[in-house]
This record gives structure tokens, sequence and C-alpha cells, in this order.
């Protein structure tokens, strides 16, 4: 009798995705799919999803989901997980969402220590509206608004969203990893379920597992490139390891 | 109790289960209250980082099926229009209320009407209606929170409560409704099916704004006004005073219909037959009362607390069938029973003049 030792995890739906072809947003799906599986908090959990790349996460990820204005979701969750302590509520973001135009609310969401799960996606450009410069663009790094690449002076330096929420006495767990090899991978689940764990337990304060992500297509790399990329470069300006907690 | 506090626990007696707000005037009250009742009622109340942040904390609470409102006054309400784009495309219920101040900008902290557009036209981006009220009394606060609160459940559409900063922070005997639990019932309120509880035992939920597929936003709007239509025809409320033998008719709400009602009063005695149409419902605008009552061709005079924007529906209800004037003050100037029987003894000497 043959044994099946390794299947789609149960929170992820059958059906092939929208992104781009070594894009990082399947890789985190399915580990955000497997923790919710693992823990079995599938029919209790509400996920909020982001504008961005990822707007569409709930015709992936089969639970309970909001999607919600730019950069709104974690006060969208203050609002969902105040009314309804017993659920576990995550919210999935980009770096343009939670980065630039949502980092007032992450920022007060943390400080609130609300008891929140936030998978905090750095791919370090806007993906859905053609591969603009994000806060975290790299110094150098060609995107459509910064043709030249990126200068410091005038367009800023990459901003490290994880470091500055670490400093809040709110924010209880604070995570960067990398989608960049399986080994990275593994992390990141294990990373992505302890941020979940927190919350279960009822640990007062902010969960947040930063995912250095690729995006080939706006990098102008292949995938694998792209991978190489994070484990050669980004990783200088955005260090992989746990900041807090 | 001051209009706001006023609001405040008819919103709880009505099972307010979250209040978000951020602190601006003249609405302050609110959230203050708020902050003492809701702990006592163990429910919840945050005060928000920022306008931006309380709209989208009772988007949140919404969507989970959850009665939520926030308050905030006109700058602050500006900052909201994103959100309740959002609610009024997700089809979410909520209470917003607006004590409106003097504008444009930072304006002042006076009471104004200066809001009215914004709030009956959408406001946000995208074709879309909040019902929105305009009470002119602290008792008409507190009989309008349930109300509010059943017709945003019943029919899955934000409900703002437009006030003024003298109803606000004026003082007045009220008895809050109780029975607020017995209304919804009555109402037979539709279960939230579609709320966000975590998908245990059933298909997913998700609540949404956003529809890819060709033709499906249109369609998306189609129903919208569908659902417009209903609440036109069964939600659209107003008071007439005095209209049936009226030469004069005024049409005002808010604190201006409290004022106005006293000049239809004093005019009466004057032997000038004057009558009061005053909106209850600002959308839907009562379009068929003022219709009605045109078709006697009495002479029409507006008032309100701004340059003239209610002034253009009642135009358009009127639909050219007699003269409609205006009389207002905005950036918080406020209007007097002496002025607007001015306004209306000098219409009965020179009736033509507008």
């Amino acid at each position: 009798m043959m044994q099946k030792v390794f299947t789609r995890p149960k929170t992820l739906k059958d059906c092939p995705t929208h992104y781009c072809p070594g894009c990082g947003h399947g890789i985190a799906h399915r580990l955000v799919a497997e923790v919710i599986d693992e823990l079995g908090i599938h029919g209790k959990t509400i996920g909020i999803a982001p504008v961005g790349c990822a707007v569409l996460a709930y015709d992936y990820l089969d639970v309970d989901m909001v999607e919600v204005a730019h950069g709104r979701a974690p006060a969208v969750a203050t609002g969902m997980k105040r009314t309804n302590p017993d659920k576990i509520v995550f919210s999935y973001q980009g770096d343009g969402d939670l980065a630039a135009i949502g980092t007032a609310e992450i920022i007060h969401a943390a400080h609130r220590a609300e008891q929140l799960t936030i998978v905090f996606i750095n791919n370090a450009v806007f993906g859905m509206t053609g591969g603009q410069m994000a806060p975290t663009t790299m110094l150098g790094q060609i995107t459509a608004t910064t043709p030249q690449g990126r200068q410091a002076d005038g367009q800023g330096y990459p901003l490290n969203v994880s470091e500055l929420l670490a400093v809040l006495p709110g924010a209880i767990y604070v995570e960067r990893c990398g989608l960049c090899s399986p080994a990275h991978i593994r992390k990141a689940k294990a990373a992505l379920k302890h941020a979940f764990e927190l919350q279960i337990n009822n640990a007062k304060g902010l969960g947040l597992v930063e995912l250095i992500s690729p995006c080939p297509t706006y990098w102008r790399m292949t995938p694998p490139d792209a991978m190489l990329h994070i484990q050669n470069e980004m990783t200088k300006v955005f260090p992989l390891g746990k900041l807090k907690g | 109790m001051c209009g706001n506090e006023a609001m405040a626990e008819a919103a709880i007696q009505a099972g307010l289960d979250a209040y978000f707000g951020y602190p601006i005037t003249p609405q302050n009250e609110v959230t203050a209250y708020m902050s003492q009742r809701m702990a006592e009622e163990k429910r919840v109340f945050v005060q928000s980082e920022s306008e931006l942040a309380a709209i989208n904390m009772v988007f949140g609470a919404a969507a989970t099926g959850k009665r939520a409102m926030t308050s905030s006054s006109s700058p602050g309400i500006s900052l909201m229009q994103e959100g309740i784009s959002y609610l009024a495309g997700a089809e979410l219920p909520c209470v917003i209320v607006n004590v409106m101040r003097g504008g444009p900008g930072l304006g002042n902290i006076a009471p104004s009407q200066g809001d009215y557009f914004q709030s009956v036209k959408g406001g946000g981006h995208g074709d879309y209606h909040c019902i929105v009220f305009g009470p002119s009394s602290v008792q008409e606060f507190a009989d309008i929170m349930p109300l509010a609160f059943d017709l945003a459940d019943k029919y899955r559409i934000p409900a703002i409560i437009l006030a003024d900063g003298i109803l606000g922070q004026m003082m007045e005997p009220v008895v809050i409704p109780t029975n607020s639990k017995l209304n919804t019932q009555k109402l037979k309120l539709p279960k939230k099916d579609w709320a966000l509880t975590g998908a245990e035992g059933r298909k997913q939920n998700i609540v949404r704004s956003l529809w890819l597929a060709d033709g499906a936003v249109e369609q998306h709007n189609y129903d919208l006004q569908a659902k417009y239509r209903q609440i036109e025809k069964n939600e659209t409320r107003c008071e007439q005073t005095d209209v049936d033998d009226a030469d004069i008719i005024i049409v005002a709400y808010g604190i201006c219909a409290r004022i106005a009602k006293h000049a239809v009063q004093q005019a009466r005695e004057q032997g000038i037959k004057v009558g009061c149409i005053r909106p209850i419902t600002l959308w839907p605008f009562p379009i068929e009362a003022i219709s009605k009552a045109a078709d006697k061709s009495p002479i029409f005079l507006v008032v309100e607390m701004s340059c003239g924007q209610m002034l253009e529906d009642v135009r358009l209800a009127v639909a050219g069938k007699t003269p409609v004037v205006f009389w207002g003050r905005p950036g918080g100037g406020i209007v007097t029973v002496e002025k607007i029987l001015e306004k209306i003894q000098g219409l009965v000497t020179n009736p033509k003049k507008k």
C-alpha cells in the first residue's frame, strides 16, 4: 500500500495562482496554509489581504478573509481582534502596504500591543503597480520610478520597519526570514508558526514575521538569481534573524 | 445630557459592540463618554491613532458582524472618506457620527452644516450612498441611533448621523430608548451569514470591494443602486409643519429646522402663512414631499448653515415648479429667528425677489 507523505495543505486551495514565475508569494501562502493546518486553527482564523500583488490572497487561502484599503490592515485587524478575542487574526501585507502607506497603522498596532500576527512580505518593490520604488528598495536598485537606480540623496535609504517595530514594548516577537533557499524557507515556517502560536496562547502583544521575498520580474533577474540576490545582497541591508522575542 | 452624550448612550443601548475614535472638537464628549461607559459594559473602546485608523477599525469589527461606530467632526470625517467608500463597496453596516464644524480646511470649531454634500452625495470615491440622518434635537439624536443601527444592518450600508456643534454641545432633558432590542426583532433583521467568524463547518466567507472580472464591478454597482432605490422607497423620512395652506415653505434640517420652526410660529402670528418641511433623512431625500408641496406653488425658502448645499436637492425636487430662495450663513455663522423672519417678510412684500 502506497502512503501519501506530502500533500497540499487543506487551507491552500487547489488552483493556479496569478503570481509571476519565481515569485515568493506562492511560497509564503503555502507556509501560512501549512501553519494554519498544523495548529488546527483553520475554523477560527480570519485573514486580511492587502492592496498589492497579494490582494487576491483569499482566492488561494481557504479561510475567512477580508480585503482592505492600502496599508490599513493593522487597523482593520485591531477592530476584528478586539471584538473577537477568541479568533486568530492575521494580516498579510507587502512592503508598499506596510512600510509606505501603512506605516502609522503598523506602528500603532504594535504600540497598543494588539494581539495580532503580521506576515510582512518585503520584496523591495511595488509589484502590482508595475515595479515602482518601495521604501525597502535597495540603494542602486532600478525600478520604474528610479530609472537611474535608487539614490540616497533625494530618494532616501531602505527602510527597516522590523527594526523600528522591535524597539516597541508592544511588539513581542519580530523576526526576519528569507524565502531564498529550502533551509531559509524552513526557518521562515518555524517563525510563522511561532508568531501564530503566540496569538493562540494569548500572548499580550504583536508578532511580526518579515519575509524577504523574490520578485524576479521587477528585479529583472531569473528566479535562481533572485534567490541568490537575497542571500548575497539584500541580507546585508536586511539582516536575517530574530530581532525581538 | 448634551447631544454628544445622548448619542453615545443611545448607541450603547442599541447594542453597540465597539467604538473607535480620535479626538476632535466639537465631538470629544462622545469619545470621552464611550471610554467610560464601554469599559463599564465590558465592550470595546479604542482611541485610534488617526481617523483613518478609526474608520478601518470600524471596518474590521463590522466585517465580523459586530455593531461598530465612530464619531468625528468635519476634518476627521474627510480623512475617513477612504474607509467609508470601502465600507459602502464591501456593504458593511456601521454608524458614523459627524458633529460638523466650520470649514473648509481646519476652519473653526463653530457649528456648521458645510458637510451636506460630502455626506449625501457619497463623499469618497465611487457611486455610492450612505443613509444620512439630520436630527434636530438631543431627544431625536437618542431616538435615531437605534434606527440608524437597524437600517445599517438591514441594508448592509453605513449610516451617518449628521449633527452640528450646537446640537452636539446643547444640553436638554432626554429619554434614552432602551427597547432597541424589541425594535430589532420587529424589523426582522437578516442574519449576518456573510460575516467573518471563522470558516468552521462552512465555506469560506470573503468581504471585499474588488471585483476584477470583466463587468463585475459594473454589476456590483447595479446591485448597489437597486438597494439604494429600495432604501429611497422605504426609508425616506421628513416632518411637515403647517405645510398645507402655506404661501412660503421653509426647508431646513438639524439645528436650522429648530430655529426655523420658531420663525414659522412668529410669522403665523403676524398672519403670514409659513410652513416647514424638515428632512429627517437627508439621504434618501424627501423628494416626494417637497415635490407635492410645490404643486400648490408656495415659495420655498431653504435655510442652512452653509452657502447653500441642500438647496440644490430642494431645487431638484421642486423642478422649477415654483421659486426656491436661499438664506444661510457659512463658516460657523449661526442663523437666527429674527433673520429668517426678515427674509420671510421680504418675500411677502416682494415675492419674485430671489
